[in-house]
């Protein structure tokens, strides 16, 4: 079985030639520590993360830390589909871990990569995903230092699980904690919400969609690397993924004991997005999103950091979409396009299209 | 209940043996069965409920309410932008 | 979105607002019988911003909220055979029976799927001709339509491995039970709009002169909801009782009538119970013998379900418009959105769920 076929079937992302493997599929033996495992570390995951530190092949990584305090994080990754418009499993794994780093202010600069995959899945597919975290961790500015890589039966993970842990730097000077807001502080949004979380449920089978919602996933570390040379003031910051907006400023509000305040007339929703969640009847508020950040800045900065941003890629959206109050602690108020105030709750459990 | 969202007919075909169509909601692109609606026209809009047309939007009719809602609303541009929900708009135009 | 955004113009709903307050001399109460727009006038807070003479009331317009525990039940027992893939709206997954939903069923090893339509369950079916594929037809009159396009699709095209598990309810005779009962105090209706959309205006007439009730056929948006209440004050101001439409850019006279047929070929009118109101005569729709293959309650035989609402409930109550969800000792404790007591907890829609999420905010 050595006629491997590089088949015309691209996945997105996809565009170095597939090296020529002894398999098509994943194997139980890819993950058996054995020659097929080196093949695979050799002739797959090397060529893509390849780094004086990974290449030493140790079982751990030795790494060189600059000054400051250690942001450490970890994240797993399981989304179906696994490609998805706007990117796939890979670059979402990196930009995830490299986004939790980075909304606590910290420089993102290491990072481990776990794979779990199913036997059976096509090395097509893997080949594919780890040239997107490839050029992920290359637009993020860091490097996958471990790895490891376990196969299991099929049907006992549903394709490829991805887990990534991230270390970086935390400058001085830099505190950024949900705990910090302090009343009048005025609530940043980095651009249009509900992207990605629509982009996924409208490209998953069965509901018959053609929406070109592409997802948002991006790493937004250099947009809060701008944002920290305005103001290191900024009280907060959260990349709003699961849960959506409404989630991340139920967070803040709780881990503050303080009111927040949303104007819903000001968060921006992008034209297709609008129109899927009404399709599906779900609310842009508590889909997710994987490329936007909410930070919470004192007002006297608020125009500068929006300003920064707008001129970054990742920011060109930036608006105040709303503030933190003193009244209702802990509570978020959505204020409608008709002026009533109305509590913004936690969103109970995964979004379901619904028909009624 | 019954969520029902109005969308322009974009493309008329038949799948076994029924008549469907493609609807277009500012930019999203759904399939639905047009079988109750047998007269619609491509460029016509249609309220879709779970895959299905179930009306033809009357565009007079929906003018005609419009002209009712200027006369309560000859201020509504004073109001601003209304982005929630309504970014379509601002892309859009009228048509 | 085109005839979308229009309907949600605050300026619009502010002019409007401001007539009925100008036209109101004295209380009244007015329901919706629409989940949809039940959920939009408490996300939007149309209630709060109308003259305190206007009293709004959620009735039993979300067909999840009245779906019988025992028809849940049965979905979850179906399910739950290895050979059958189970669809279903998403909004039935989290609706408890007696003592799980389908999310559950699911995680318990249960194949269902989420589906937008009926015709998705079909195509299920045409791709897995070796597993049962079962739709849970749940819905108004807006949804029969689809239900039945499906089943008439798999007769067409010979599918044998496709049925529906059918909880059809009609609004017309859940209007008139409330009417008729002695502690009715509702005044006038909004009548859903995609719901006359499919049905018509006619069976609305006799409701109208019999009980001496406006009923204006709405449509969902915040500035119709608002007309349409504007167009019930103004009824019960002037003393008329007559059915109007409010949603004339969709809904005609006589309704849609391909619909309407498709319906009655594949559907009879029959007794139906409603989750928290009980069993009310002529008010749902089940499968015709002709179509008997097609329905699941036959092809899979399940045993009857012995089931008991929790006490504490008072949902019966709300639905009528005797009670608001915030007047139930279990409102917000023992009952929630993630673990609903009854048929207005359990959607989205359902006004104790609406409440609890929209909840007006108390200022401090």
């Amino acid at each position: 079985m050595s006629d491997s076929k590089n088949s015309d079937k691209a996945f997105p992302g996809f565009s170095c030639p597939m090296p020529i493997l002894n398999h098509d599929t994943v194997q139980l033996a890819h993950g058996s520590g054995g020659k097929l495992s080196a093949e695979l570390l050799d002739k797959l995951f090397l060529p893509r993360f390849g780094n004086d530190t990974l290449n030493r092949l140790e079982d751990q990584a030795v790494l060189e830390m600059p000054e400051g305090r250690l942001a450490f994080t970890t994240d797993s990754f399981v989304v179906d589909p696994i490609f998805f418009p706007g990117g796939n499993i890979g670059d979402l794994a990196i930009n995830g871990t490299v986004n939790d780093l980075a909304m606590g202010g910290a420089k993102p600069l290491y990072l481990s990569v776990g794979f779990i995959l199913e036997e059976g899945l096509p090395l097509e597919m893997l080949h594919a995903i780890l040239l997107s975290m490839e050029e992920a961790a290359w637009g993020a500015g860091v490097k996958i230092v471990t790895g490891d890589t376990k196969v299991v039966p099929r049907g006992s993970c549903d394709k490829i699980f991805i887990n990534t842990s991230g270390i970086g730097v935390v400058p001085d000077g830099i505190n950024l904690s949900a705990s910090g807001l302090k009343v009048d502080d005025r609530i940043i949004l980095s651009g249009t919400i509900a992207d990605h979380g629509m982009a996924v449920m409208t490209s998953r089978e069965g509901l018959s969609f053609q929406a070109d919602i592409e997802s948002d996933t991006a790493a937004l570390n250099s947009l809060v690397e701008d944002m920290l040379l305005v103001s290191r003031d900024i009280r907060a910051m959260r990349d709003p993924t699961r849960g959506g907006l409404a989630a991340t400023l139920n967070e803040f509000a709780r881990s503050s004991a303080r009111g927040i305040v949303l104007e819903q007339d000001k968060v921006p929703v992008n034209r297709k997005v609008q129109g899927a969640c009404e399709i599906l009847g779900i609310d842009p508020l508590t889909v997710a999103n994987e490329g936007k950040l909410v930070a919470v800045v004192p007002a006297s900065v608020a125009d500068d950091v929006v300003d920064t941003m707008r001129h970054h890629p990742l920011g060109r959206e930036a608006v105040v979409i709303g503030k933190v109050v003193k009244d209702h602690p802990g509570v978020v108020a959505l204020k409608t396009g008709l002026g009533v105030s109305q509590i913004l709750d936690m969103p109970v459990g995964e979004q379901l299209p619904r028909i009624c | 209940m019954c969520l029902a969202i109005p969308g322009k007919l974009v493309e008329i075909y038949e799948e076994a043996g029924m008549k469907m169509g493609r609807i277009d909601y500012g930019g999203t692109v759904n399939r639905v069965c047009l079988e109750y609606v047998p007269e619609i026209e491509i460029g016509q809009y249609t309220v879709v409920h779970a895959g299905f047309a179930i009306s033809i939007i009357d565009e007079e009719e929906a003018a005609r309410s419009f002209e009712a809602w200027r006369e309560y609303n000859d201020a509504a541009l004073r109001a601003g932008p209304y982005r929630y929900g309504k970014a379509a708009d601002e892309e859009e135009g009228q048509r | 979105m085109k005839f979308l955004s229009e309907y949600r113009d605050p300026e619009t709903a502010r002019r409007m607002l401001a007539e009925i307050e100008k036209i109101v001399t004295r209380s009244w109460v007015i329901m919706e019988v629409c989940g949809g727009q039940t959920h939009a006038i408490v996300k939007s807070g149309i209630d709060q911003l109308l003259p305190r003479e206007i009293r709004l009331v959620h009735g039993p317009g979300c067909p999840v909220c009245v779906t019988p525990l025992e028809t849940i039940d049965r979905a979850i027992e179906i399910a739950g055979r290895p050979e059958v893939i189970f669809c279903s709206f998403g909004d039935m997954l989290r609706v408890p029976g007696s003592n799980r939903d389908l999310l559950t069923a699911r995680s318990a090893g249960a194949e269902v799927r989420i589906v937008y339509s009926p015709l998705e369950a079909l195509e299920i079916a045409l791709n897995n001709p070796d597993r049962e594929v079962v739709f849970f037809a749940i819905g108004f009159e807006t949804t029969a339509p689809g239900n039945a396009m499906a089943i008439i699709q798999a007769e067409k095209q010979g599918l044998k491995n496709f049925s529906e598990l059918v909880c059809h309810v009609l609004v017309p005779p859940a209007i008139t039970a409330l009417l008729s009962s002695d502690d009715n105090l509702v005044n006038g209706y909004l009548a859903a709009g995609n719901v006359c959309t499919v049905t018509g205006l006619g069976e609305y007439e006799g409701i109208a002169e019999k009980y001496r009730v406006p009923i204006v056929a709405t449509g969902l948006e915040p500035n119709d909801i608002i007309e349409g209440i504007l167009m019930v004050v103004r009824q019960l101001e002037e003393g008329r009782a007559e059915v109007e439409n409010q949603y004339v850019r969709s809904v005609r006279y006589q309704g849609n009538i391909p619909a309407q047929e498709a319906v009655a070929r594949v559907f009879e009118v029959s007794d139906q119970k409603w989750r928290g109101i009980g069993m009310l005569p002529d008010s749902g729709l089940r499968i015709r013998k002709e179509y008997g293959d097609y329905d699941a309650a036959r092809r899979f035989a399940v045993t009857d379900f012995d089931v008991n609402e929790p006490e504490v409930c008072i949902s019966g109550t709300i639905l009528r418009g005797l009670k608001k969800p915030d007047q139930c000792p279990a409102f917000g404790t023992e009952c929630r959105p993630e673990h609903p007591l009854g048929a207005t907890m359990v959607s989205n829609e359902g006004a104790c769920a609406a409440y609890y999420k929209y909840k007006p905010l108390m200022a401090s």
